[in-house]
């Protein structure tokens, strides 16, 4: 356990968190994956508090996850999805802001296609943010309990080795997972085409490998990253069956990790396209459904943190 | 089917040995024993044959690696009107060259592995110079969506081109660059810009204005070889630009090797041997892709394959039957044949003494097979028996006639030449004999 407190106003990112705020919320979250293993989940520690789920991208598992998480601490929670609001109507980024903060809200969870629009709505309202991923850019919270699920396996962080997979370029999940795991004392490798790594990403601390059999080669974790079917169509990789050869991962290729390598995917996945069923079902190695119930349990965490510093309960001013 | 029956212990006895990759130029024999190279040297069988052996007396002949030519168009599938695999073979040996790197622009295009070895099993089954694919580097060769590189690398591709056409988009030049990097794979392009030379018919200039026909630029092969290589140092990808064709051009690729950059490139027999003045009146033979060029451009391909800027010389084999060539110039599709008479044009540089025979023959075997990984191109103790015997003198006239090739679109029609091939050798079969 660690004694480092935590002051956070906002989670918009892991960059910029320290390894003990990091320790801190995965201590926290560890608490959570008790409790809602319990018959009785339901807590009152956010009772009266307003949690808005503001979603301007699809997504079902992570608004779940948050709406889960919201009710099992007691608070309100109202799912706002932005194709649906004014925002298709042509309200800007700040207009929004300015109707939320005459909501009164406590937390904003906000997901939304471009990097950096977390962080300019959080300039902008008067409530505690979660980034629920932006862009390219983030998802802490997928980062988080990506780390909680390897720690509560390994045992640790620091010294494991990580595999990074896919497409990098487009992924937030990736630069979030770098940024907690290289934090936290872990070596990451990215892997995969040229095509689908960002420029100068070895800056960021990592090992570059395109062969992913080399790549593989004694790692500890593998981190499969959902590959959006758009890419495929000969723009940034030929084809799906290419890729599914040469990236996706099947029995064959995790025969090259370690022993006890475990798998992991944030989800959805693509089956036969960059994992094969055989190992994304693998109850032995992959811990993808393991992932979904720790993501609730950090997200528990992450309410719990960010309504602490708030002034007190009820009629609170915001 | 050819007879694979004589490929015992042959001896070839009297020559001159030119091995290219290292300098070898001596009197002597060489042994092949069955389909490989068993021994050479200048005291192989100095005390004579042994009895047994089939003896060839090369007659103080040049006994060298047989040519790789790394451009060549073979039409099958798809054009066999133009040309086929038999008769490309059948010209390639002809004319020396004992392995042949084909295009992928047939129909259909080379950029699937089934069609990929559907050319190569018709290759084997022929038996004449060896064929090996390129394959597209964009599906359909349409410079849109990256083709499957890495399955059609697995499956024996050597390296990815859009053929005869320029890789035009910069972001898709990008990606290919980077997705072939992914596995070390090569890239090849035509180095035009394809929006300045689109309606053109002839190189740019006084004379095309004289003759009233459309004009492509020269500096259209810059504008696109600057470009590229300014996307190579972004991605760190392998690249070969074809048959260049300009000073500039040359100059530029001459400063990215001087930089390190992982550039290579080749020319053909009609850049270093022909200007734009052989297109005369109209001729259609001498409409080629790129064009050919003004003196100056000539001069300095010549300059650059003295100072090795220039690694390679391929044929650029390209058929065209009559249809397709006697029509009015602006009518007339690009290319000309090259297979028989590669080595006899290429020779022209070694008579008038701006290249030695080992430097001319260097650019014809070892250069291109080493920018291609081929294990050929070399007279070593084990390697294929691939050879080319020829006269390096010997003077005869290029008749279009008289071509192997289906299509008899020869550039060179009419022009005297000095070297003959007397015999070609693959797999230590005489696959040719004069």
């Amino acid at each position: 356990m660690t004694d480092t407190p935590l002051h956070l106003r906002h989670l918009l990112g892991i960059q910029g968190l320290t390894p003990g705020e990091i320790t801190a919320l995965l201590d926290i979250a560890d608490g959570y994956v008790e409790q809602n293993r319990s018959l009785d989940k339901r807590k009152t520690l956010l009772r009266g508090r307003t949690v808005i789920n503001l979603f301007f991208e699809n997504s079902t598992r992570t608004r779940t996850s948050f709406e889960l998480a919201g009710k099992r601490l007691g608070a309100d929670i109202i799912n706002m999805q932005a194709s649906s609001s004014s925002v298709q109507k042509g309200e800007t980024l700040i207009d929004t802001a300015m109707t939320l903060n005459a909501m009164h809200l406590d937390v904003l969870v906000v997901r939304h296609p471009e990097s950096g629009a977390v962080k300019l709505l959080s300039e902008k309202v008067n409530c505690a943010v979660i980034n629920g991923g932006d862009g390219s850019h983030e998802h802490p919270t997928q980062a988080l309990l990506d780390a909680l699920t390897i720690r509560r396996h390994k045992g640790r962080l620091s010294g494991l080795t990580v595999a990074i997979c896919g497409d990098v370029l487009h992924s937030r999940v990736a630069r979030s997972n770098i940024h907690l795991l290289k934090a936290m004392g872990a070596q990451v490798r990215v892997i995969g085409p040229r095509t689908l790594l960002p420029a100068a990403i070895e800056q960021m601390g990592v090992e570059v490998v395109h062969d992913m059999r080399r790549g593989l080669a004694g790692v500890d974790v593998i981190m499969m990253l959902r590959i959006q079917n758009e890419r495929m169509r000969g723009n940034f990789i030929p084809s799906i069956r290419e890729y599914f050869h040469f990236f996706g991962l099947d029995r064959d290729k995790l025969a090259l990790a370690k022993p006890d390598a475990v798998i992991m995917h944030p989800g959805p996945m693509n089956r036969g396209v960059e994992i094969d069923s055989d190992v994304a079902d693998d109850v032995e190695r992959s811990l993808i459904r393991e992932q979904v119930e720790m993501g609730v349990a950090v997200r528990m965490a992450c309410l719990d943190v960010l309504t602490r510093h708030l002034p007190a309960h009820d009629g609170a001013a915001s | 089917m050819p007879n694979r029956a004589s490929t015992g212990l042959v001896a070839y006895v009297n020559a001159r040995l030119l091995d290219p990759a290292r300098g070898l130029d001596v009197r002597g024999a060489l042994l092949t024993n069955g389909e490989t190279i068993a021994d050479l040297g200048p005291t192989l069988f100095q005390d004579g044959v042994p009895d047994g052996l089939e003896v060839v007396d090369c007659a103080g002949l040049c006994l060298a690696p047989g040519l790789v030519d790394m451009r060549v168009q073979v039409r099958e599938p798809g054009e066999e009107h133009k040309e086929t695999l038999r008769s490309a073979g059948e010209a390639a040996v002809a004319g020396g060259v004992t392995s042949m790197v084909c295009l992928p622009n047939t129909h259909p295009v080379i950029d699937d592995v089934a069609t990929m070895e559907f050319v190569a099993r018709r290759a084997r089954q022929i038996g004449l110079a060896k064929v090996y694919p390129y394959a597209a580097a964009t599906k359909q060769l349409a410079g849109r969506e990256l083709a499957e590189m890495g399955m059609l690398a697995e499956a024996g591709a050597l390296a990815f081109t859009d053929g005869t056409r320029a890789i035009g988009d910069a972001q898709v030049m990008r990606r290919a660059l980077s997705y072939a990097a992914t596995f070390g794979l090569l890239i090849v392009q035509h180095p035009e810009e394809p929006s300045l030379v689109e309606n053109g018919m002839m190189n740019e200039g006084e004379f095309a204005t004289r003759l009233g026909l459309a004009g492509m630029p020269a500096i259209a092969e810059a504008i696109l070889l600057e470009r590229d290589l300014r996307l190579v140092e972004l991605t760190g990808g392998r690249y070969h630009a074809a048959h260049v064709s300009t000073a500039e051009g040359i100059a530029l690729i001459r400063r990215a090797k001087q930089r390190g950059l992982p550039v290579t490139c080749d020319t053909a027999p009609p850049y270093f041997a022909l200007n734009e003045q052989a297109i005369g009146e109209y001729r259609t033979f001498a409409k080629l892709s790129p064009p050919l060029r003004g003196e100056s451009d000539r001069l300095a391909v010549v300059a650059g394959l003295k100072d090795g800027t220039i690694d390679a010389i391929a044929s650029d084999h390209a058929p065209q039957d009559q249809d397709s060539k006697r029509v009015p110039f602006a009518m007339a599709e690009f290319g000309g044949i090259g297979l028989e008479t590669l080595l006899p044009v290429t020779l022209d540089l070694v008579h008038d003494g701006s290249l030695s025979l080992l430097e001319a023959l260097q650019r014809l075997t070892c250069a291109p097979a080493s920018i291609l990984g081929l294990p050929a191109g070399r007279l070593d103790i084990g390697v294929s028996a691939d050879l080319v015997l020829f006269d390096p003198d010997r003077a005869w006239t290029v008749d279009a006639k008289a071509m192997r090739s289906k299509s008899k679109n020869a550039p060179f029609d009419g022009r005297s030449v000095r070297g003959a091939v007397a015999r070609t050798v693959v797999d230590g079969r005489a696959v040719f004999r004069a």
